[in-house]
């Protein structure tokens, strides 16, 4: 049979000339790894306390196991590495990562380009239960504001695919639909509740942008599970996605079982954006613009462009929040500004250097 | 022998009945063409044997395994399909889409192989698609867009393969080099093949045996010769038509009648029209 070539000599030697580029994109995933790594120690040093970069070094060593550094640093650089910068860092990491691996996932599974963590109710519903969150006595609202974010967000997606299911199947454009009519819905309450939110509007207004400024360890371990667990489950699923990209029919037909994909990834995508919201708001642009860089630089395989847009989308939110707590400082910029006033013309760039398909 | 062999299957969508009671039999190396007008179920048919619509009644029988026990992954190994206008991502390369006609042989944890780039890279042979490998599919004209889904249908290394009118919107040396693959991949790698057509004289050339569907059910079923007719034509097309044999093979060759003709339609006589 002419199709069997597996023990032909010539096709075996000539493994590197498949065109897959499979070599130079684990490079740029190793290279983004990295500097995500570098990312995290620099900024750390950066802030209204400049630390150097060898006092830093000193600092993050003696915290090792088995090295003894001798402390040439006060108590309160310490501090203010590890309980002020380390965790406010970690969580944009996390935050980053999971909307742009989320927002990759969403366009992927939508064949949308336009799509974004966001589009099914994510960030109405969390917008909704944290305004609910800041009118309740004031008290309460450090905990009030991310759990009825979180359930907010889970509920509206819940609602939105209720909705959307016919059957046993979820048509996609039906999902985007309810998405949006659910959203206008509870972004119409949200916008009530703010009018009539007196005093309070300043912390509704400075969530609903995006902020870290009130960013501590306990944060950083709710959120992690979930966007480790989420990124994890997602990436498993990375080749049955790009059949997917086929359409749903072709998917099915090359053995994919469509509708349970679609579920698995719907949940762990929405799971990981809403923990990622609950604490910092709506931060804007990391879940659209990430993708669609990395797609036009290292192109649209998912086994590629997930564990990409994990350190792409962790560093540039890290970048962003440095920005927001240091360009007016003590003043802070809400991050979600930051990331569309730096994203945006990046991205104009890009679009303007690729003349081509961009989806 | 392997065979495809369907058993009063009926099916449709909600309701709405398409197909009723029909029974077939398809064998390796004998390409078995579907036709019929539009509407009478010709897709919907290729559907059904895939199970992206179930069947209300009926069985089909692959070597005689029931194909509703076969798990849809098991199945996408057996037979595939080149569906009609499939569309493509068209950021992806030509050889990453072929790739994914490895599907069905991967487990979730598993990475393509060597031997798996080895079975694209002769598919992608056989279809002549492999210069292409390096291409966005964004870049490729629609007829290299069929060949690299029939070179992606035989990287399922499948037994069985349906087309869903391979020709349509092609142009006319387009549709004769997909149809001229369809025929030797039939031939040479013993598939069992079976296509629908819109073009009764493409039908005619290249299938061994035809089923013409009408109003849901099987209107006729033979060689090219006996189910083309002018008679049977105007029963289910509703269409004057006449045929002729044609000039070098003497397969049936359809020709439109109409009843009104353009005002410069030229005589017997005009010598710019070859006859044989």
């Amino acid at each position: 049979m002419e199709l069997r070539l597996s023990k032909d000599a010539t096709a075996t030697k000539a493994a590197a000339s498949y065109p897959l580029r499979w070599r130079s994109r684990s490079y740029a995933i190793l290279g983004l790894a990295l500097f995500f790594g570098v990312t995290v120690l620099v900024t750390s040093a950066i802030g209204s306390t400049h630390i150097p970069l060898d006092t830093l070094a000193g600092v993050f060593l003696s915290k090792l196991p088995f090295i003894h550094v001798e402390p040439a640093w006060t108590a309160s650089v310490e501090t203010i590495v590890f309980n002020i910068r380390l965790p406010r860092l970690l969580l944009a990491g996390l935050v980053g990562a999971a909307l742009a691996v989320a927002g990759t996932t969403y366009q992927g599974l939508f064949r949308n380009p336009l799509a974004d963590p966001y589009l099914i109710g994510v960030a109405q519903g969390a917008a909704l239960g944290a305004v609910i969150g800041f009118l309740l006595p004031a008290s309460w609202q450090s905990a009030s504001v991310p759990l009825l974010a979180f359930a907010g967000a889970l509920l509206a997606v819940a609602a939105v695919y209720l909705v959307a299911r016919v059957g046993k199947t979820l048509p996609i454009t039906v999902l985007i639909l309810a998405g949006v009519a659910l959203g206008a819905f509870l972004a119409a309450v949200t916008s009530y509740l703010m009018v009539a939110s007196g005093d309070r509007l300043h912390g509704i207004i400075s969530w609903l942008l995006g902020t870290f400024s009130l960013t501590n360890w306990w944060q950083v371990s709710v959120v992690t599970p979930y966007v480790i667990l989420g990124i994890a489950i997602i990436w498993i699923y990375a080749r049955p996605l790009n059949v997917m990209q086929l359409d749903e029919e072709q998917a099915q037909q090359l053995g994919v079982n469509v509708e349970r994909v679609k579920l698995v990834l719907l949940v762990a995508a929405t799971l990981m954006t809403a923990a990622a919201v609950c604490f910092c708001g709506i931060i804007g642009f990391v879940g659209i613009i990430i993708p669609h860089a990395l797609r036009l630089i290292w192109g649209p395989d998912h086994r590629f462009l997930l564990p990409l847009a994990t350190f792409g989308g962790a560093s540039f939110l890290i970048l962003a929040d440095t920005a927001a707590r240091t360009v007016l400082a003590p003043a802070e910029i809400p991050v979600g500004v930051i990331t569309a006033f730096l994203g945006a013309p990046f991205f104009l760039y890009l679009l303007r250097q690729k003349k081509r398909a961009i989806f | 022998m392997l065979t495809l062999r369907l058993e009063n299957i009926s099916l449709g969508y909600g309701k709405r009945t398409v197909l009723r009671d029909i029974n077939l039999e398809a064998r390796p190396g004998e390409l078995l063409g579907i036709i019929g007008p539009n509407g009478s179920g010709k897709s919907t048919l290729i559907r059904g044997i895939t199970r992206l619509i179930s069947l209300s009644s009926g069985q089909i029988f692959l070597n005689g395994q029931n194909m509703a026990a076969i798990s849809r992954a098991k199945m996408a190994a057996l037979v595939a399909v080149v569906p009609q206008n499939a569309a493509l991502p068209e950021m992806f390369t030509a050889f990453e889409v072929v790739l994914m006609g490895r599907t069905p042989h991967l487990g979730l944890f598993q990475r393509e192989g060597q031997k798996d780039l080895d079975i694209v890279k002769g598919a992608m042979e056989v279809t002549r698609t492999y210069a292409l490998a390096g291409r966005r599919v964004g870049e490729l004209s629609g007829g290299e867009r069929q060949r690299l889904v029939m070179a992606r249908a035989l990287a399922q290394e499948p037994k069985v393969m349906l087309l869903d009118e391979p020709t349509a919107h092609l142009d006319i040396n387009y549709q004769i080099e997909t149809m001229d693959l369809v025929r030797r991949l039939c031939l040479e790698q013993r598939l069992i093949i079976i296509t629908t057509l819109h073009d009764l004289n493409l039908a005619a050339q290249y299938c061994d045996r035809l089923v013409m569907l009408s109003k849901g059910g099987i209107h006729c079923h033979g060689t090219p010769r006996q189910v083309i007719n002018a008679r049977a034509i105007k029963e289910v097309y509703g269409a004057e038509v006449c045929v002729l044999p044609h000039p070098v093979n003497d397969l049936p060759a359809t020709f439109v009648a109409p009843s009104i003709t353009g005002s410069l339609s030229p005589g017997r006589d005009d010598p710019t029209i070859w006859r044989p």
